[in-house]
């Protein structure tokens, strides 16, 4: 697919800030299901700081603006072109270990009813089957519902709630996975469609999950499947803090208001 | 009955090394001594040295007992030891640069990855980073005892940011303030050179985009941190300016510092706050003692840190056991100073060796410090040993044993005039274009009799450490 990507993030304040310094992970990864083409990030009024690719293959980059400023903007466009890799993440470089990925984050703390979940599936020995089985049993206990759950909802308590949206889905699978001692990862990036045909207007996530000679195969319990062709990939972390693509502070008083645009949208032949 | 080697004596002789010093203590009036006693109890608390050594916690306003009789190493029992020390530190970084690059030891089985790369000190975000030199433990601080006349053995590595190499300073000054005449008729080994070696240590480490000559703070985490003195003095002793994280703010591709001439870029950081706390924006988002921002400048090449974040991982207690194994691997060199005998309790054979033989062992917390949390088995009581045995029990992989080594003694003066007790000691070894080492180090006394445990919270004492020249 030629997936024509924007995504604004604007950060409105009620007390002009100062000093913002951002770091930003928006950049698509580089890896067989994707190549992207003019992408371009905009901070009108900001500099552009440092931009490197970190261990885990992502580009970084940072940002300041000095202000004052009452709106912040951070400004994403550019087009992709994917692939169906059946959730593979091949040809993809990075340099961080698999088992750097087996600690437990403050969202991604087992409790004791998802070590059981986590315990219940028997396995004939193949990681791929039981990452497969970790993601189904998942999806199958966390349903889909928009405003249950907020940024900071655990792995435990959505899954003790039952319901929630594609980050607590990718917390809670990451959690157990890691419970089985198979690496796993949060992933952020952006979805064209759901499986019937839905335009999906938001930023999505993830979850990758290291399976022997695969490698990192990534697996989205929200929707039930492996990403594809409608998937764009940004960057990875132990969980949704530590993947986030914007993280920022400034100095100022005031309250923040945010609010995000996102569109995905397939180009013309 | 354990028989503890008294640095002083060779059979009923006295070492050449303390000849001199021995015949200074024999003829010393009782009401000299006191009244020196006191005079450099006033200097310490005049000059404010009352921290707490090795982040230990504690009363931060407590003095740390200062014992008048220095330890003395001659010559060659010093080079032998630096020759050691150096090579040490030498495996250390190589050991960083490998395990946040290919990882070559591991892929080769002689390190367990998990050990590695499921260490929390493991900072992932450096992975594939190399920093300047390819030195990540710019100050390696090297605790060592001693059991015999040849016999050292490292009991940790300290690799992140060690502190009490301002006691060493500072007991040297005060004995040469107090004593002039003892340095007159012995040659002994300055150590006051230690603040311009840091100095270049940092200095030659800058980054490539540094223009001119590189600008070095020492960033604290403020005035309440119990190591804040150490702070403020070596940044007075080199020059350098010290700053807290509110002073300091990442402006495009740099770091730069408030100053009251406006804005100054910064090439090399030697931060003396821990790796969670550096930057909001890559570590705990909470922390308000870093500069946000500050990894992206890092890790692109436009400031430096001393230490390197993620340098902890080459010193935990679980690691300690494989630096023989680096020093081979990487150097090809066998290990010239030896590690202490340790048993892993997450291992089956160990946990049951060291659950049978509780009352010969000294036993610790994996991440322990400061003498908390362990068991001293020769000297604990048989109930000690059985509440300690249920602790291990219950989470035997946060514990490693130990034997209880036979520390060596130095003549110390107490009470009832002058009596061994046990030492130990960390050197300061600077590694940046060069490996340098001071000859000295930091000593520290158990100052109770019989008492093993030197730690400052736990009735210890500090000396100061002579090496002889030639």
């Amino acid at each position: 697919m030629k997936l024509r990507i924007s995504h604004e993030t604007t950060y409105g304040y009620d007390q002009p800030i100062r000093n913002l310094v951002q770091s930003l992970r928006l950049t698509p990864s580089v890896f067989e299901g994707q190549k992207t083409h003019d992408w371009r990030i905009e901070i009108p009024g900001g500099i552009r700081g440092p931009g490197f690719r970190d261990g885990a293959g992502d580009w970084v980059e940072g940002w300041t603006l000095r202000g004052p400023a009452e709106e912040v903007s951070v400004r994403i466009s550019g087009h992709v072109e994917t692939r169906d890799t059946a959730g593979v993440l091949r040809g993809h470089r990075e340099m961080i270990h698999p088992l750097a990925y087996l600690r437990s984050t403050h969202a991604t703390t087992p409790d004791k009813a998802l070590r059981e979940a986590a315990m219940s599936l028997k396995t004939t020995g193949d990681h791929l089957e039981l990452a497969h089985g970790l993601s189904a049993l998942i999806a199958g206990t966390i349903a889909f519902r928009p405003g249950v759950t907020e940024t900071h909802t655990t792995a435990a308590e959505a899954f003790a709630l039952g319901e929630g949206v594609c980050q607590d889905h990718a917390h809670a699978l990451i959690t157990v996975a890691r419970l089985r001692e198979l690496p796993a990862r949060y992933v952020s990036g952006y979805l064209h469609s759901t499986a019937d045909g839905q335009a999906h207007e938001a930023a999505h996530a993830w979850a990758e999950i290291h399976v022997g000679n695969l490698g990192w195969v990534g697996f989205d319990a929200a929707n039930r499947c492996c990403p594809d062709e409608r998937y764009v990939r940004l960057g990875s972390g132990l969980d949704a803090s530590d993947a986030a693509p914007i993280r920022g502070v400034a100095m100022g008083t005031g309250t923040e208001r945010l609010a995000i645009r996102v569109q995905v949208e397939e180009m013309e032949q | 009955m354990m028989v503890h080697y008294n640095e002083m004596f060779e059979g009923e002789a006295v070492r050449e090394p303390y000849a001199r010093l021995s015949e200074w203590v024999r003829t010393m009036p009782e009401d000299f001594r006191q009244m020196k006693q006191a005079e450099a109890e006033a200097l310490f608390r005049r000059i404010g040295i009352t921290f707490a050594v090795y982040g230990e916690g504690g009363d931060p306003d407590r003095l740390i007992p200062f014992d008048m009789m220095p330890r003395v190493f001659e010559q060659a029992e010093w080079r032998r030891l630096e020759r050691g020390i150096k090579q040490r530190a030498r495996a250390l970084n190589a050991f960083l640069r490998d395990v946040y690059g290919r990882g070559e030891i591991i892929r080769a089985g002689r390190i367990p990855a998990r050990l590695v790369y499921q260490n929390e000190a493991y900072e992932k975000a450096v992975a594939g980073f190399v920093p300047p030199r390819g030195v990540y433990s710019h100050i390696i601080g090297i605790d060592l005892v001693r059991t015999a006349k040849d016999e050292f053995f490292v009991l940790e590595d300290n690799c992140r940011t060690p502190s009490g190499v301002s006691y060493m300073l500072e007991n040297r000054e005060i004995m040469m303030r107090m004593f002039p005449q003892l340095f007159r008729k012995n040659h002994i080994e300055p150590v006051d050179q230690y603040p311009e070696l840091l100095r270049r240590t940092l200095e030659s480490v800058a980054p490539a985009k540094c223009q001119g000559r590189p600008t070095c703070v020492i960033l604290t985490p403020g005035h309440f941190n119990s190591a804040y003195y150490e702070h403020s003095f070596l940044a007075n002793l080199m020059g350098l300016e010290l700053v807290e994280g509110a002073d300091l703010f990442v402006d495009g591709e740099f770091v730069y510092m408030r100053t009251t001439q406006g804005p100054k870029r910064v090439d090399v950081i030697y931060r003396r706050i821990d790796d969670p706390f550096l930057d909001p924006l890559c570590f705990r988002p909470d922390s308000m003692l870093g500069v946000p921002g500050l990894m992206d400048v890092y890790r692109s090449g436009g400031v430096s840190i001393c230490s390197a974040p993620g340098a902890g991982v080459a010193d935990d207690k679980a690691i300690y056991t494989f630096v023989p194994e680096m020093i081979r691997f990487y150097l090809g060199e066998e290990p010239l100073l030896n590690n202490v005998r340790t048993w892993t309790l997450w291992k089956d054979d160990d946990y049951r060796y060291v659950m049978a033989n509780l009352p010969d062992l000294v036993v610790k917390e994996v991440h322990g410090s400061g003498g908390y949390g362990m068991l001293v088995g020769p000297k604990a009581g048989k109930e000690e040993i059985e509440t300690f045995r249920k602790k291990i029990e219950a989470n035997p992989s946060n514990y490693i044993a130990q034997p209880t080594l036979a520390l060596s003694t130095c003549p110390t003066f107490v009470e009832e005039g002058i009596a061994p007790r046990h030492v130990d000691l960390r050197p300061f070894c600077l590694c940046g274009d060069r490996i340098e080492l001071v000859p000295g180090g930091l000593t520290r006394v158990a100052l109770r009799e019989g008492s093993l445990v030197v730690n400052s919270s736990q009735g210890g004492g500090v000396k100061d450490t002579w090496v002889l020249s030639e």
